[in-house]
């Protein structure tokens, strides 16, 4: 269970959110510009772009706090046990693949290292890619190891900001429906920011519906999203 | 006559520097292209600020403060046994601070250039300071790397009046290749500053040119 109370002003822009997240994996849809990535970036305890001022700042997992501004708690974003996918795969250029998913995984000796090295790639669908260098990867490929290394170190949260934008709505469905068995089998918080609603209703679960900073809507998807569903369908009907 | 004593201390004094600015100056940049906090700009004024100082200015004041007449110069005396003035070790210190801009200005402008968001990946995955420097932001920035340390190397060779407040003219311990050559247009022997002077040009000529050819694209900078 993730909790969490964020109250973060950057320029003109304020993020307002306070809620708990109860299931384990928690859609966050919104368009574009609603603070989505600021949200997730909070999460991570990752500095943002312009100095944010910060009134009041607490993200509690399971019990442990990784931010709690009232007690001068804020855990550096590499002792949170959290990892995240982004947009762009930000794979380091000048290592290999295996490298890459390697990083996270200095605690783990060179057997057991190479191990989880393959069991994660092949859960992406990209063991095959093991060899190769991120600059021959496509887009696609490149999220995937990206994707491989986030979740290599086991972390008890995962943040996914958009992270299958490059692949095609059929592989980025599987590759999710994988991800949510793994995320599950593991006991893996996962919070997955979209604005694309098939993204949302596809995965289920509860979705957080964030607007210009706040939080408009928590709840199962079909409820949160029954704007957006009727939205999609008449799309669909009117084709 | 050439001089030989006095390029072997020339090439020796910038060796030993180029090594100790190096040591300095990767934490330094790192801490200032990571680091938050206003503080930091005055770090940064500091170390660029032999940039703009006087040689002069700078050898005098090291001059007096590593001499005989502060509590620290007398300090380091009585550790070292010899005043740091007027030695070899006098020049290193002297060099490090003079030379420190040409190390730490390019690796700062070469570990700005690492992404962000790989910077953000590899501390979300785990990467202390340290590993973000080793395993990041130096592979990254070889070329950065390069040049801060040919810069050192040949800013130092060159030096003079740093040298010549802080070392005065001792052969082998102080006589750099700059003071060679000024010795010798003071005696007018023209034909051997000649010689000394095209040493110091061709050194600094090929290093500079080795690292251009190194940092140039085939085909062409907009290619």
């Amino acid at each position: 269970m993730l909790e969490l109370a964020l109250n973060a002003r950057r320029g003109s822009f304020h993020l307002e959110v306070e809620c708990r997240f109860a299931s384990d994996w928690t859609v966050i849809f919104g368009p574009s510009g609603s603070g989505k990535s600021t949200l997730l970036r909070l999460l991570a305890g990752l500095e943002l772009a312009e100095p944010a001022r910060t009134q009041l700042e607490r993200v509690v997992l399971d019990g442990r706090r990784l931010t709690d501004s009232a007690h001068g708690v804020r855990l550096k974003p590499g002792r949170r046990q959290t990892s995240m996918v982004s947009q762009q795969a930000a794979l380091f250029p000048h290592l290999s693949v295996a490298a890459n998913v390697a990083y996270g995984l200095r605690h783990l000796d060179r057997a057991s290292r190479s191990l989880r090295v393959g069991e994660m790639l092949e859960l992406a669908d990209a063991g095959g890619l093991i060899d190769r260098r991120p600059r021959d990867l496509s887009g696609g490929e490149a999220q995937r190891v990206a994707l491989a290394r986030a979740l290599a170190p086991r972390p008890r949260l995962l943040l996914l900001d958009e992270p299958f934008s490059a692949l095609d709505g059929v592989a980025s469905d599987a590759l999710l429906i994988r991800l949510q068995a793994w995320a599950r089998e593991h006991s893996v918080q996962t919070v997955l920011a979209t604005h694309d609603a098939t993204d949302a209703l596809a995965t289920g679960a509860e979705v957080a519906l964030l607007n210009e900073g706040r939080l408009a809507a928590l709840g199962p998807a079909p409820e949160v999203l029954a704007a957006e569903r009727d939205r999609l369908a008449l799309r669909l009907g009117s084709a | 006559m050439m001089d030989w004593q006095a390029l072997a201390l020339t090439l020796k004094l910038a060796t030993v520097t180029t090594a100790i600015l190096l040591a300095v100056a990767v934490p330094l940049a790192a801490l200032l292209v990571l680091g938050r906090g206003r503080w930091l700009a005055f770090v940064e004024a500091l170390a660029a600020l032999p940039l703009v100082l006087p040689p002069t200015v700078l050898g005098f004041f090291l001059l007096v403060l590593l001499g005989t007449r502060t509590a620290f110069g007398r300090g380091i005396t009585a550790l070292l046994g010899h005043p740091l003035a007027f030695s070899f070790s006098g020049l290193v210190v002297g060099s490090v601070i003079y030379s420190l801009p040409f190390a730490v200005q390019p690796l700062v402008a070469g570990f700005a250039a690492v992404e962000p968001r790989l910077v953000d990946a590899a501390r979300l995955l785990g990467a202390g300071p340290a590993r973000l420097v080793v395993s990041l932001l130096l592979p990254l920035a070889r070329r950065s790397l390069v040049a801060a340390t040919v810069l050192s190397f040949l800013h130092t060779m060159g030096e003079f009046g740093v040298v010549l407040m802080l070392g005065g003219d001792i052969p082998g311990a102080t006589r750099t290749l700059s003071i060679v050559l000024y010795n010798q247009v003071e005696n007018f022997d023209y034909a051997a500053a000649n010689r000394t002077a095209a040493i110091l040009l061709g050194l600094s000529a090929v290093a500079l040119a080795a690292i251009y050819i190194g940092g140039r694209p085939r085909g062409g900078r907009h290619a």
